[in-house]
């Protein structure tokens, strides 16, 4: 189930601006990796080559190798629609689709994609909602649209909707930055149960959810406003908050920031 | 007395003078009545006259008694608001005036015979007759024309939108524009000129061609704002997914458009269904029933409009016809509207809980 992603060399651009520039890292399968960094020093677009939705973006394309338990991401003849069933991903904000039921919204990777069985799709969609802590809130409105949940259940409802389609790997970007501290911890709550099954990557502004979610932290930053991010270092999360290799880091850790 | 006292108080500073809620009415009432006044002092036969000056008085009088009770901010917002009231009912006026007239004069002779008869027994000058021909042809017509324009045209919308890039999607932008400035009359010439060449007679197609091409532009361009309007994450949410590009267009980013496009859609086929020159050019109208569309020439409701008007030989027959045939298009495309805003909020993205 959960694959490793081992990233070396990695560039990345919007049409001519290098947006963050030769990132090596390993991704252990079964943990949370936490990146963490100021604000435009590319952690979400790093985040986002990672299931080639970089590229959705006008201008985006990608330097380097991504592999995700030895297979290129960028090599040839790779389908990116395969990538993303693979490796995927919870947004910032919440985003159901408002065309659809609660339980449509988690069907949805699986009816879009086409291949399941009828039969099963209600398992599916029971276990994937117990899976995000939600089925017990809404297990008695399925068939009410999903925009009508609050806005941390409709980001559980993304997570449900995103691990339906058992993918190997879950990225999430800054995914309790538009919730309140209580819907903050059950998604914690979650990615710590998630990462039984799944490799897990969360991009956060939010220095102590980093401390208490992930196993290893990756520290991105930027020289100077227009430069390409790059990573400064990538470590064991208690060595990143206690102990780091780079002062950068540690400046930026206990707030001596620029 | 406790007026008096209340002014000697401290005033509050976020507390000011105000004129009370019934006076915009009474300002109102007082214009008008003082503009009738002057209207008959000065023998004014036009009451358009006598609307003008209690509409100037209107927005004068607001500022002068707004100024001297409440102040000169307080009395600049309420001659906005009573502009704003002025153009109003001045943009409501012909509207109301037009439907008043359609309807009066369309009621006399609009019945079931009405709609369910042709002008073949009798001629132009005589009463009787109805529309049932000009009916079938419009439907046959615009039906047509919406079921060409409206596919390439939803279909060029998403290409703008979803793929469009560089010169191709700028040129077609380009394109789009230009045809939208068409007069319906060149567009009837091209269809023409094309029918010249072949030889053929006119039939209800052509027509249908000539109004799929002024529908299609309109039929793009509000599509386009539509998709413009899906949010950026739904597609996200969808491809990061592992959806492939064109099922997230048809099963996500339609889906919450669906209402949007369609109210645009309706709206375009209002308005090729009150065109007369490309149909007087190419369908030529037609007294008796033709069912037809391929072969022969039809009728329309606007082209029967005109060519009741221009044949009537001052025959009160004729403009009684041509106004309940008004009043049937007016219908016609009020239904359309109404059609399509019932759709438009029956498909709408739900909430609620």
């Amino acid at each position: 189930m959960a694959k490793r992603i081992d990233v070396s060399g990695l560039t990345a651009y919007y049409g001519s601006h290098k947006a963050i520039e030769d990132i090596s890292m390993t991704v252990e399968p079964r943990s949370v990796t936490a990146f963490i960094g100021p604000s435009g020093c590319g952690k979400s677009t790093f985040l986002r080559t990672l299931n080639r939705m970089h590229e959705v973006t006008a201008g985006g394309r990608v330097e380097g190798k991504v592999l995700l338990d030895d297979e290129d991401l960028y090599g040839q003849g790779i389908d990116p629609v395969s990538v993303r069933r693979e490796v995927g991903m919870v947004f910032q904000r919440p985003n159901p689709f408002p065309t659809m039921s609660i339980f449509d919204n988690v069907a949805a990777g699986l009816r879009l994609n086409g291949n399941y069985k009828k039969s099963e799709l209600g398992d599916i969609v029971e276990k994937s909602l117990k899976g995000a802590n939600l089925w017990n809130e809404v297990k008695d409105r399925l068939n009410k649209p999903g925009s009508g949940l609050s806005g941390g259940q409709q980001q559980r409802l993304c997570i449900a909707r995103a691990i339906a389609v058992e993918p190997n790997v879950l990225l999430m970007d800054e995914p309790c930055s538009a919730l309140d501290p209580i819907s903050t911890l059950a998604i914690e709550d979650l990615i710590g149960e998630l990462k039984e099954r799944f490799t897990i990557v969360i991009v956060t502004h939010n220095m102590q959810q980093a401390a208490r979610v992930s196993d290893r932290t990756a520290f991105f930053n930027l020289s100077a406003v227009g430069q390409p991010g790059k990573l400064i270092e990538i470590d064991e999360t208690e060595r990143i908050f206690s102990n780091p290799s780079v002062q950068a880091t540690e400046d930026y850790i206990s707030g001596r920031f620029g | 007395m406790s007026t008096a006292v209340a002014d000697k108080r401290p005033s509050s500073t976020l507390r000011g003078a105000s004129l009370p809620k019934w006076s915009p009415y009474a300002i109102a009432v007082g214009s008008v009545a003082v503009a009738a006044g002057i209207g008959l002092a000065a023998g004014l036969d036009s009451r358009i006259q006598w609307g003008l000056i209690a509409a100037i008085l209107f927005v004068l009088g607001t500022y002068v008694i707004s100024a001297r009770v409440e102040g000169r901010r307080q009395a600049k917002d309420r001659v906005a608001t009573s502009l704003v009231w002025v153009a109003f009912l001045l943009a409501l006026l012909p509207l109301v005036s037009l439907v008043w007239t359609t309807v009066s004069r369309g009621v006399k002779v609009l019945d079931v015979y009405f709609l369910t008869h042709s002008m073949g027994l009798i001629s132009d000058t005589e009463p009787g007759g109805g529309i049932y021909h000009a009916i079938i042809g419009s439907l046959e017509q615009v039906g047509l024309a919406t079921v060409i324009a409206a596919p390439i045209g939803v279909l060029t919308a998403i290409y703008l939108v979803e793929y469009g890039r560089g010169n191709l999607a700028r040129s077609v932008t380009f394109f789009v524009d230009v045809m939208t400035g068409i007069p319906s009359i060149v567009a009837g010439l091209f269809i023409l000129s094309i029918m010249l060449m072949f030889d053929m007679q006119p039939f209800g197609f052509a027509g249908s061609l000539a109004l799929a091409i002024l529908m299609m532009p309109v039929v793009v361009r509000s599509t386009e704002e539509m998709l413009k309007l899906v949010p950026n994450e739904l597609r996200e949410a969808s491809l990061a997914l592992g959806v492939p590009k064109w099922r997230t267009i048809l099963k996500v980013v339609l889906p919450t458009s669906i209402g949007g496009i369609t109210t645009g859609i309706m709206l375009a086929v209002a308005r090729i269904a009150g065109e007369t020159a490309p149909v007087l050019l190419l369908v030529w109208g037609n007294s008796l029933i033709n069912s037809n569309p391929f072969e022969g020439a039809q009728q329309s409701l606007p082209l029967y409009i005109y060519q009741q008007y221009q044949n009537s030989q001052g025959s009160g027959a004729a403009y009684d016809r041509a106004w309940a045939a008004a009043l049937t298009l007016i219908a016609f495309v009020m239904i359309l509207n109404l059609v399509a805003r019932g759709i438009a909020r029956w498909k709408a993205p739900k909430t609620g809980r």
